[in-house]
């Protein structure tokens, strides 16, 4: 008797697990769409609402200004209450996956953009389209399409670009090169404007002995930004768009990829990056930039703060160079935020975000030194080295030179070439084994569709 | 048990810890299992994919190379510490330094501080132009100033370095305590037979340390396969060309990162299995008789 009731236990326990297989507990069903017609925008007659938004506005300049904007809604809107979870970048990506699946989700987050990130939420129905807000909110005739697109994505969760809008962001971020005015001097050389004015200055500044390109690639995050910041030297905008995100027609293995990947490695060779670059950790990289050592440093514009905090006008910044005044330049859009499908208050979120990217809150991120998204040419930055990355913005992402970053391909994209990149450095993978392996990364990825 | 109380009553005493090691470690264990058999990307509804995982594990080079690397530093965690701790508390105990109690601190002080922020502290050392290559051109040894975190063939033993300076404190402290119970009259009677350094160390010391040994590794071994932190900060991303992944690594990144929830769960049982094996091994080697 007691065996049997040993058995019943098991079986029992047993037919628990099997009914709950994992991701069981999750909606099937795909979030409608708001219709423009059913959208409330009056938010003060929404009566009392509890917003939780999920944010990594968390350093220095961003979280004055998020907490400024956060203050002035809830005046101006006292039945709202914002109930803030804000957390670094990589702990929130870390935990997205888990608030956007629990029960108690929050109403707003700030979502990666990319494949294996709010792709791969959207694939799932976890994020609300936000297009019937675009359409209240005139977000069309405010935000660039280059910029709109970026945050666009089919049902199945890839291409981006295409499909519905998911997310909104509140900033803007270019990799451009930032320089050492004092150094340039010296060294009798004016900010680079095309490629034939950089390869010179390099060659000039390794004859004086100076670091030419300040690179750090512990991480191997500076290894993609420098691989991108060459590939837009050779392929044309349009081009690396599609290799960036995995679309059909141009191929890692064409004539344009390969020069970039040689170029890199002629960099390599020539000394024109940090001696050790493979053991020096970004933020070092950029520290030693500020303390003096390297004429040039391509990063993003998420430095700008500190570099001009450390380095004061000092330092200069100028867009990549272009031989045929075409702005081609890799850059991408601050984190966007979306709003959880099951949000109770999805017009309340919207809401919330239209005041997040309102002009009001273009002028605070400007005021907080944050790149705004937006009207960047309209702020009044109080530095010149700020008003030339404002200004860069503005004429990169209203000519159409933004280019996205070359992860969002697949959902490995971004582990592959940051080691393929860091091979080629080490000179353990020719530029021809690079491109192979990244034609086979987007390749797999089709084949598993 | 009091004489008549039924023995079921027995089980009542049990139930609070019971339910708690039920709740927060035997119920989520079953769960990891029972989600690695499944092919799931933490998202959408799961499929049943069997053992599949198990079986990629094994066919995967890099995942074999993850498995491989914390054998490596299972060196550098638990045997060069306890060889080092062996060599340094005979030492400590037999000279009587002055002060003994503040070397003990400092020896121990790296168990004490956050692995993170040794982390930090050690990459900025090993930094292609930091302290320790500063300090080895300086005495004309340049020929020993690595790229130490940024070459392949370098990464991984940089990090076990660092372990081994981490962990030689743990089994300093603990070898120390082991041979102040040690009775005087044994070292005594050594010396009258004219026993020298090494073979009181042999005769003696050894064998009376043999369940401290036993308890150093176990708690090493366990502390270097489960090696996160170290890894996860000195070498981002599995360090130049994955030279440095490790099993807890490919967890976190398949589990949070990737998508590869039941992958992730996979591995993660792998882990804790090998965990219990190499456990029980040691201590049925150097447990011994105890």
């Amino acid at each position: 008797m007691i065996r049997s009731r040993w058995l019943a236990a098991a079986l029992t326990a047993l037919t628990l697990l099997a009914a709950c297989v994992p991701g069981s507990n999750l909606p099937d069903t795909r979030p409608t769409d708001r219709q423009a017609k059913d959208i409330r925008t009056d938010v003060a007659a929404m009566g009392e609402v509890t917003l939780t938004v999920w944010d990594q506005e968390v350093r220095g300049g961003q979280d004055k200004q998020i907490t400024a904007l956060n203050a002035e809604f809830q005046r101006r809107y006292p039945n709202i209450r914002i109930n803030r979870v804000p957390r670094s970048f990589d702990d929130l990506r870390n935990t997205t996956r888990l608030g956007l699946t629990s029960v108690q989700a929050p109403d707003v987050v700030q979502v990666n953009n990319g494949r294996q990130d709010m792709g791969a939420y959207v694939k799932a129905g976890l994020l609300l389209p936000m297009d019937g807000y675009a359409e209240v909110y005139r977000w069309h005739q405010r935000f660039p399409a280059t910029v709109l697109r970026l945050a666009r994505y089919p049902a199945s969760g890839e291409p981006l670009g295409e499909g519905k809008l998911f997310g909104l962001p509140q900033g803007g971020e270019l990799v451009g090169i930032y320089f050492n005015k004092q150094k340039l001097a010296r060294l009798g050389i004016a900010p680079p404007r095309t490629w034939a004015e950089f390869d010179a200055a390099l060659r000039k500044a390794k004859e004086s002995r100076e670091v030419p390109i300040q690179f750090g690639n512990l991480e191997k995050s500076a290894g993609i930004h420098l691989f991108g910041f060459a590939l837009n030297r050779f392929a044309p905008t349009e081009d690396v768009y599609k290799l960036a995100t995995g679309r059909q027609g141009v191929f890692w293995a064409d004539d344009n990829p390969k020069a970039a990947a040689e170029l890199l490695v002629r960099w390599a060779e020539d000394g024109m990056l940090t001696n050790g670059f493979s053991g020096l950790g970004s933020d070092a990289a950029w520290r030693e930039f500020a303390q003096g050592k390297g004429v040039f440093l391509v990063s993003g514009t998420w430095l700008m703060a500190d570099l001009e905090a450390a380095m004061g006008d000092r330092v200069g910044f100028v867009l990549p160079p272009t031989d045929d005044g075409k702005v081609a330049v890799t850059a991408g859009t601050s984190v966007p935020f979306a709003i959880s499908a099951r949000s109770r208050n999805p017009d309340a979120a919207a809401a919330y975000i239209e005041f997040l990217t309102s002009s009001r809150g273009m002028a605070l991120m400007a005021e907080h030194a944050n790149l705004p998204v937006v009207e960047a040419t309209s702020q009044r930055p109080p530095t010149a080295f700020r008003a030339e990355v404002f200004n860069s913005w503005a004429h990169a992402s209203e000519t159409g030179g933004l280019v996205p970053y070359l992860d969002y391909a697949t959902p490995t994209a971004y582990d592959t070439v940051t080691s393929v990149i860091e091979q080629l450095l080490a000179k353990r993978m020719s530029p021809q084994q690079v491109l192979d392996k990244l034609q086979a990364d987007v390749d797999a990825a089709r084949g598993g569709r | 048990m009091a004489a008549g109380e039924p023995r079921r009553v027995g089980y009542l005493y049990v139930l609070p810890a019971l339910a708690v090691y039920v709740a927060f470690l035997l119920f989520p264990l079953l769960h990891s299992a029972w989600i690695s058999l499944f092919d799931w990307d933490g998202l959408t509804l799961g499929t049943w994919a069997g053992l599949d995982n198990y079986f990629t594990l094994f066919a995967e080079a890099g995942l074999r190379a993850a498995f491989g690397h914390a054998l490596v530093l299972i060196v550098f965690f638990s045997i060069l510490p306890v060889c080092l701790g062996l060599v340094l508390a005979s030492a400590l105990h037999r000279s009587r330094v002055r002060g003994l109690g503040f070397f003990r601190t400092v020896v121990f002080l790296p168990q004490v501080i956050a692995m993170v922020v040794v982390a930090v502290a050690w990459q900025q050392i090993l930094a292609p132009d930091g302290p320790l290559n500063s300090a080895l051109r300086a005495l004309g040894l340049d020929a020993f100033a690595f790229n130490w975190l940024g070459e392949e063939s370098t990464a991984l033993i940089a990090v076990g370095l660092v372990g081994t300076w981490v962990q030689t404190g743990l089994t300093v402290v603990l070898f120390l305590a082991g041979i102040g119970r040690i009775s005087g009259d044994l070292y005594e009677a050594a010396r009258l037979d004219g026993a020298g350094v090494l073979r009181e160390f042999r005769s003696v010391t050894l064998p009376a340390l043999r369940p401290d040994i036993a308890v150093a590794l176990t708690l090493t071994v366990i502390s270097s396969l489960r090696t996160f932190d170290l890894v996860y900060v000195m070498t981002p991303l599995g360090g130049p060309g994955e030279s440095t992944t490790v099993p807890a690594y490919e967890i976190y990144h398949r589990a949070f990162q990737s998508g590869q929830v039941g992958s992730a769960a996979a591995i993660g049982i792998t882990l804790t299995v090998l965990v219990f094996a190499l456990s029980a091994v040691v201590l049925r080697l150097a447990g011994g008789r105890r």
